[in-house]
Parts: structure tokens; sequence; C-alpha cells
């Protein structure tokens, strides 16, 4: 039996305006997996990201949640499976880490209903799994970058879905935020079994969070697998242009990528 | 860290909220009984709740019922409004430095107002006031109109901002040629221009109840979606809102809000621009917390300031705009270089 797809995106057009960015690309993500988008700059990562999480229409092609055509299904009902953390999110001056978790809980309340026990008992639990509870009356802007990053995503957990994609988590981190802030994904995903598509940077950390890594290049999926599978000097060289050794990480087994020089074009 | 660590924190944020309102709405209390107690004549507090339980015709009961508490109600009306439109003006904008004139209703108002006098003969109150909402509304809608063009899914904060002070700068030019040709239009436009909440009666108040209600209810529902809008349009539509909806309903809030406001007592946009400064160190960043904080306290702030007006010149009256900007401009200052100013 295949394992359940949770998002697949169809022969799908995507740009902005006459620029378009990627075009005719498949993809599909499987229930309970982290998956890692990764590629050069401008390859159109992101912008595929965008497209899975309905913040950006496909001029061609369709993009499917759980079988439906995410575009068909009210976007509130989007919000309650599905959460998006774009990249290098802003919040208003003094909003507070509470606040900014609290909101979260925005596609779970009515006009008339604007907080209830459920409310708080999400925003406290999402709080307390990203170790965030002694900051929560903390202005956002005076955390740390890893702190801030951990209080978006507690954000999205506050959101109560079990599909999450995090457009670049780890920018502007040191290495020790960046660890921190993928460990807690990689918790997110084995404790509660959510399902995960990241863009990611670093090779070497995507080798070592990711289930899956779908490299792209020029808008085009170029390989799709194991880190393993994937990270292969033969594949550094025709999607980075990127002269490289693949040796093993000696501490968690997966490929480690020691770049040599940029291709001569 | 126990699994709960969070819980008691939350609650312990939401009681303070509910203490801050509370306080905030004793205060709006105290300044309904200044004003209508004090003024060129002071009325003793026993005497004026006699004046409204069993009234006897004295002049005391005259006082109060037909000019005190008409003035009164239309203060915390205007300044209720006025607050709360500034508040949603500052959040849709993202500009601390908004205000509902923004959106063109203040030279909307102004320029119906004194076109209807030349082109109509227009000559009672009650008529100028009708024709200022209008011209309000219009200019609002216009400012909006042309704020849409260019912009995809409906305005933006910032063709929203060129607009408005395209149309503004327009409506004013107009204003200014037609007060220069009639002296009746330039009287009316003077008293008008000044900001006050005196002499104007229930008429007035029934006038403009409707259009403060329902800009009232509108604020209440746009609140949730302004919230998820300040953290940025991505974030928003991920979280399930609706973003060209959300910007409607926050702009028909501030014109039905700020232009009954502003057609009934004149220009008064400054409480617009100072009383959110005030409400957000109290309510954060929460518009739930924020639209109501900042509609109370826009109402004591415009009480209190028309009662000192009416008893710092006597026998005359300073106008409550002209006291507003004369206390509220220093002490505005003085809170900006305090604290910085908030980017929003």
């Amino acid at each position: 039996m295949s394992p359940e797809v949770r998002l697949q995106a169809t022969d799908v057009k995507l740009g902005y305006g006459d620029r378009i960015v990627v075009d005719g690309l498949d993809l599909g993500v499987e229930a309970g997996t982290v998956t890692t988008i990764i590629g050069p700059n401008g390859c159109g990562k992101s912008t595929l990201l965008r497209a899975l999480g309905r913040l950006l229409k496909p001029q061609g092609g369709e993009v499917l949640l759980d079988g439906k055509r995410i575009d068909k299904i009210p976007t509130r009902e989007v919000a309650k499976i599905l959460g998006v953390l774009p990249q290098a999110p802003t919040a208003p001056e003094g909003l507070t880490v509470a606040d900014l978790v609290a909101r979260g809980r925005h596609p779970h309340q009515t006009w008339y209903r604007q907080w209830s026990s459920d409310d708080e008992g999400a925003v406290a639990a999402a709080l307390d799994m990203t170790g965030l509870a002694d900051l929560a009356e903390r202005p956002l802007d005076e955390l740390s970058g890893g702190q801030r990053q951990r209080a978006w995503i507690s954000m999205a957990l506050a959101q109560g879905t079990d599909l999450l994609l995090l457009d670049e988590p780890t920018t502007f981190l040191d290495l020790a935020h960046q660890v921190e802030v993928l460990e807690l994904v990689r918790h997110l995903h084995q404790e509660a079994g959510r399902t995960v598509v990241m863009v990611l940077h670093d090779l070497n950390l995507a080798a070592r969070y990711a289930d899956r890594l779908v490299a792209m290049r020029s808008g085009k999926v170029i390989a799709v697998g194991s880190p393993h599978e994937v990270l292969t000097e033969e594949l550094l060289g025709e999607v980075f242009e990127l002269d490289a050794k693949v040796i093993e990480d000696p501490v968690a087994g997966t490929p480690l990528v020691v770049p040599i020089r940029p291709r001569s074009h | 860290m126990s699994a709960t660590a969070a819980a008691p924190r939350l609650q312990g944020i939401r009681h303070r909220r509910f203490t801050v309102l509370l306080t905030l709405l004793a205060a709006v209390a105290v300044a309904v009984v200044l004003s209508i107690t004090i003024g060129s004549k002071s009325v003793p507090l026993a005497d004026a709740w006699a004046a409204l339980t069993t009234p006897t015709g004295s002049e005391n009961d005259i006082i109060i019922r037909s000019l005190r508490v008409p003035r009164t109600v239309l203060g915390v009306l205007a300044g209720v409004a006025l607050g709360v439109a500034g508040a949603l003006m500052q959040g849709h904008t993202r500009n601390p430095l908004a205000d509902p004139g923004l959106l063109g209703v203040t030279q909307g108002a102004a320029f119906a107002m004194v076109a209807s006098i030349i082109l109509l003969g227009a000559s009672s109150l009650l008529v100028y006031i009708w024709f200022g909402l209008a011209g309000a509304l219009v200019a609002s809608v216009a400012v909006f109109a042309l704020g849409m063009v260019g912009g995809r899914g409906g305005p933006t904060p910032v063709t929203l901002a060129l607009a408005g002070t395209a149309v503004s700068a327009m409506l004013y030019a107009l204003t200014s040629a037609i007060v220069l040709l009639d002296e009746q239009a330039m009287d009316v436009f003077r008293f008008w221009q000044a900001g006050s909440i005196a002499a104007r009666g229930a008429d007035v108040v029934r006038q403009v109840l409707p259009f403060i209600l329902v800009g009232l209810v509108l604020a209440i529902l746009n609140a949730p979606g302004l919230n998820a809008l300040s953290l940025g349009e991505d974030v928003a539509r991920s979280l399930g809102q609706n973003i060209a909806m959300t910007r409607t309903i926050g702009v028909a809030a501030v014109t039905l809000l700020s232009g009954a406001a502003v057609a009934a007592c004149g220009s008064l946009s400054f409480v617009g621009l100072i009383v959110p400064h005030l409400a957000r160190p109290l309510s954060g960043t929460d518009h739930r917390w924020l639209l109501p904080y900042s509609g109370l306290i826009g109402a004591a702030l415009l009480l209190l300031a028309d009662v000192i007006g009416r008893v710092v010149a006597p026998p005359g009256e300073l106008e409550v705009g002209v006291v507003l900007a004369l206390i509220g401009a220093p002490f505005f200052v003085a809170l900006v270089r305090r604290r910085k100013p908030v980017r929003l």
C-alpha cells in the first residue's frame, strides 16, 4: 500500500505576473514525513512552498490538499489543517510572545466567541512545548533570534494543524540556534506525528533532519529521495554547480557535504 | 518545566486586561459627571441628579437637560468614535502617525458643508451636518477607489495614504476658494474648523448616533482580522483571513466613525492620532483590547478637554478642539520623546 499523500502539486505553473518561476512541476508530500526542499537561490523553492500553502495561486496545474483542490476549500478550513510560516515574518513592535501565539487560534475563533478554554489550552501547550512559558509576557523584539523563531513556530503549533510548511526557519540564526529550531521541528514530527515541509539552505542540516530531500534547480525538481539518494557529488555539481566531496556525518551517519570550489562556467 | 507552566500566566494577562477595562470605564464615568456639573454655571451633583430624575423646570434643570446632557453624550460618542477610528487607522496603515483624516473625511466634510451653503443656501446646523456626513462618506469612498488602482486584492496602506493626501489637498483647495468668496460659508467653516461639542442639541446626537453605532459594530468585527493582518499578509492568509474583506470593513468602520464625529463636532482628528498611543501601553498590540481601550480613553479625553475649555477663560469658553491642540500637542511630543514611537 502506498503511503497517504497529504499535499500534491500536479503540473503546477507558478510565478508573479509575467515572470514564471516554476513550470510543469509535480511533487507529492507523504503523511508523517519531514520533506526538505533544497536548491540554489532563485530556483523557486519558496515559490513552491507558497503554492503548497495556498499563499500563491498557480497559473496552471493544481495543488491538492488531502485529495481536494486547495483553492476550492474555504481558506479558514485550510487554516485548520495546514499552517504556513513565511520567511522572516514581521510582527508589530511590542507584540508579546503570548499574544503572538494566541493569534494562531485565529481560524478556530468566530466573531462572537473570541476566546475559549480550548484556545487557552492550545496556547499554553504550544508555549510549553517550545519552552517559552517563562518568556510569555516578553515582547518579541527583546528575544534572541532563536527564541523569536521558536515563538513563531509556537504560533503555528497553537493553530493546531498536523501539516506545517516552514520557509527557511533557520535564516539569520547562528548554528546553535539553527540546531535548536530543527530539534524542535524533529520533536514535533516524532512526538506528534506532524507532517513537515520546509525550505533549508544548509545542506548538512537538511540531510540530518529530513526524511526526504527535494532538490530543485531553475523551477524543476531534479531529484527526490532519502538524503543518501539525493546528496551525491554528482547532484551537487548538477544542482549547485559545486565541486564537493560527500562523506559520512560522524554524528548522525547522514551525508556530509564538504565544498571544494564552485564549478567554472 | 511542568506541563501547565504557561496556563497561570495566560490567566494573569487576561485578568489584568479586564481590570484596565473597568478602570477606564470608571474614568469615563468620572468625566461624564464633571461634564454635567461643571461649566459657566456650576450645578451641585445632587441638583444635577434631581434634574435628570425629577425635573421641575428650574434654571438648573434646563441647563442640565437641554445643554449639558446632549453636549456630554455627544462628547462621549465623538470621543469613542475618534479613538476607535484612530486605532483602526494606525493598525491598517501600519503607521503610528496616521489619523482618521488620512482617508479624506475631514476635508470631505468641510467641502460638502461650504458647498451646501453657496450652492443650496443651506442655513441650519442639522443640514450642515447631513452634508458634512455625506461629504465625508463620498470622499472616503473616492480615496478607497483611487487606492485600489494599481493594487491587486484591495488597496495597500501606501496607495491609501497617497490617495487620501491627494483627495484631501484637492478638497481643501476647493473649500478655501469657496470660503474666500462667501462670508456666510466663511463663518460656518471657521466655527466648524475649531472643533466643538457645544450648542448641539439632542437632535444632532440622534442624527449621528446610527452611523457611530454601525461603525462600532464593524470595528469590533474587524479587530480579529486586523490582528492577523498585523503579522503580515502571508501570515494573515495562512491563518485563514480574507485580506481584501478585512481592509474594506476597516475602511468602512473608520469612515462611519470619523465621518460622523467630524461632521457633528468639526475637525478633532487629533484625538484619533494621540489616543491609540495612550491605549497601546495598557493593551499591547491586541486590537480586541486596543479598540475598546482607545474608545474609552478618547471619550474621557474629549470630555475633560471640553470641561477645561469651559472654565479656563470665563466668562467665555474655549472650543474643545483648541484645548485639545493646546494641551495635546506638547503632551504628544513628550510621549513620543519619552518612548520611541512604535513601529506597527
